[in-house]
């Protein structure tokens, strides 16, 4: 079978749950090997690789390749394919994954299709565009087709298999060390999952009102485990922080839960959730665009509704 | 300081977008067009710069002679002069191809920093600037929330999933900007009337010295298989809350087997 490589994202040695869905995904096309780029590579790490079914997982460690953004991850990359010929590249549709796959379409001369949701058997990808409004099906006809697929596009299945160690070292050029990151400043974590990877999305927009309301759409999230989001309106008058904004300038998040509280539905927010599986809307005003993509809605005031779904979950816990 | 903004022109961001049947191809007839929202922060930020340390904005485009419409948008925030690539060999080109073409008209053109706005509210690939870079050889600082110039060095805030990296590089560098960074100007009626007396250089494909091989829609390196609407999504259920909405809702959930 030919060998499909898949980038592993990771964060504090953490394997990031979207490789699991790339590694099965890679399954129905191939042989998935991972490639680790960067410093941290565990045991704990190879043991989830190996879970999902990566029989190799390519090793560059070295702080190098991620001191500089995006471009010595594209030298590691195009080294391993004109080295082993694998049949494709997954990489998950983060902004540096989609830099990283821009980079190498270029280095390879290989088409890349960005965002795809499900790619099958024979290569072609399926994308959701204009805001889920459209479904499109393409494919890359020169070079080693390159993907980025989105988080939560696939199940993960568990296929364990032993794992091998490939050591690689690829010198980072000149060029590529021309941009340094000379500093790293975490947000406060918040303790919830990643928005842009969580299975349940809680997001609250001007209907909040202010800052001190996002405290009923956190509670809410907390007695789901979800993540917390916000709409532009939002971010913008400075009630939640910016990297919270799902949207079409902000994040695109396609969780199997999504819930909008206060939020209208203006396209700009649209595009960021409208391939969410399940979508729930509480707005109190009943003309709110964004109750035409509901599965269940409510028409009441989110200070009432919010609070009172909050202890209904807790109660049933 | 040479500084050359990229800019895009795109379908309004509320009209409703949709691919032609003959070619697959986006429908730019099908909406009005309008300048990127995110390149209109690239415009903004560098008119900040010049602003404060001197120097040239250069707008660039490509696309269909409509686009002119954004290049004069853009002259009319502020900006000294364009550069507009305008040719029918164009039409269809992908990523790669366009990452190309607009390398290729600035090489050679010396401009200390290149801005982009971050994403196109059309395709959203966000990669075009990462290309640009690369065919450059030249410095990539994407994704700013803050630039700040030093003499011949940069440094950008870099948003990120768990907040934001500072990233620095000496000059040239490519610059995309994230809406975070600025509140863009409203052209003044001032500027806009001394945007009509702007010089516009517009180029055809070969004027730039673009080999038509790489360009277009037969030369694409993706191939669209077919698309389709997606089916409407059947109508779900709506409750007025009468003091039990919030149980309603939990029982729904709880159905759907969230809880």
């Amino acid at each position: 079978m030919s060998e499909v490589l898949v980038v592993v994202e990771h964060a504090d040695g953490t394997v990031k749950k979207v490789t699991s869905e790339l590694l099965t995904l890679a399954r129905t096309l191939g042989e998935p090997s991972a490639v680790w780029i960067g410093p941290g590579y565990s045991d704990a790490a190879a043991a989830v690789l190996g879970e999902f079914g990566a029989a190799k997982v390519y090793v560059a460690e070295g702080a190098q390749y991620i001191d500089h953004p995006v471009a010595p991850r594209a030298e590691v990359l195009a080294s391993l394919v004109s080295e082993h010929s694998p049949s494709s590249v997954l990489i998950a549709s983060s902004a540096d994954g989609k830099e990283t796959a821009g980079r190498l379409a270029i280095k390879i001369n290989s088409g890349v299709i960005t965002d795809a949701i499900g790619i099958s058997a024979d290569g072609i990808a399926t994308q959701s565009v204009f805001g889920g409004s459209t479904v499109v099906h393409s494919k890359v006809i020169k070079g080693t087709p390159i993907f980025t697929v989105r988080p939560n596009s696939t199940p993960p299945v568990p296929a364990v298999t032993s794992t091998t160690r490939v050591d690689v070292t690829v010198p980072v050029s000149e060029v590529a060390m021309k941009a340094k990151v000379t500093g790293r400043t975490v947000a406060q974590k918040d303790g919830r999952p990643d928005l842009s990877e969580a299975a349940i999305v809680v997001s609250g927009g001007r209907g909040v009102g202010a800052a001190e309301g996002f405290s009923v759409i956190e509670a809410l999230a907390d007695s789901l485990g979800a993540a917390v989001g916000a709409s532009r309106a939002a971010t913008d008058a400075g009630w939640y922080p910016h990297q919270y904004q799902v949207g079409q300038t902000g994040k695109t998040v396609s969780p199997q839960l999504y819930v909008a509280n206060g939020i209208s539905g203006a396209i700009q927010h649209r595009a960021g959730m409208q391939t969410s599986k399940t979508i729930v809307v509480v707005n109190k005003d009943p003309e709110a665009p964004l109750f035409e993509l509901a599965d269940f809605g409510v028409v009441g005031d989110l200070f009432k509704v919010v609070p009172q779904v909050t202890e209904e979950i807790k109660k049933r816990a | 300081m040479k500084i050359a903004v990229c800019v895009k022109q795109v379908p309004d961001t509320w009209a409703e977008k949709k691919l032609r049947s003959d070619d697959s191809t986006l429908d730019r007839e099908a909406a009005d067009g309008v300048m990127n929202e995110l390149d209109e922060y690239a415009v903004e930020e560098a008119l900040k710069l010049q602003e404060a340390h001197g120097g040239e904005v250069t707008i660039v485009t490509m696309g269909p002679e409509r686009a002119g419409e954004t290049v004069r948008k853009a002259l009319s925030m502020g900006a000294d002069a364009a550069i507009h690539l305008v040719d029918d060999a164009l039409h269809g080109s992908d990523a790669l191809a366009t990452s190309y073409a607009i390398a290729t008209i600035l090489a050679g053109r010396d401009f200390d920093l290149i801005f982009f706005g971050s994403e196109s509210t059309d395709a959203r690939m966000s990669v075009v600037p990462a290309m640009v870079a690369e065919r450059l050889g030249v410095a990539q600082l994407t994704f700013a929330q803050k630039v700040d110039v030093d003499g011949t060095s940069v440094k950008i805030q870099r948003t990120t999933d768990y907040g934001f990296e500072t990233v620095e590089a000496s000059m040239p560098a490519v610059i995309s900007v994230v809406e975070k960074i600025n509140e863009p100007r409203y052209p003044s009626f001032k500027g806009i009337m001394a945007a009509k007396k702007k010089p516009v250089e517009t180029l055809s494909t070969s004027d730039a010295g673009l080999e038509g091989s790489q360009l277009g829609l037969s030369a694409a390196w993706t191939v669209v298989e077919d698309f389709a609407a997606r089916p409407p999504k059947a109508a779900g259920t709506i409750v007025t809350d009468d003091g039990d909405g919030g149980v309603k809702l939990a029982e729904f959930l709880a159905t759907q087997k969230f809880i």
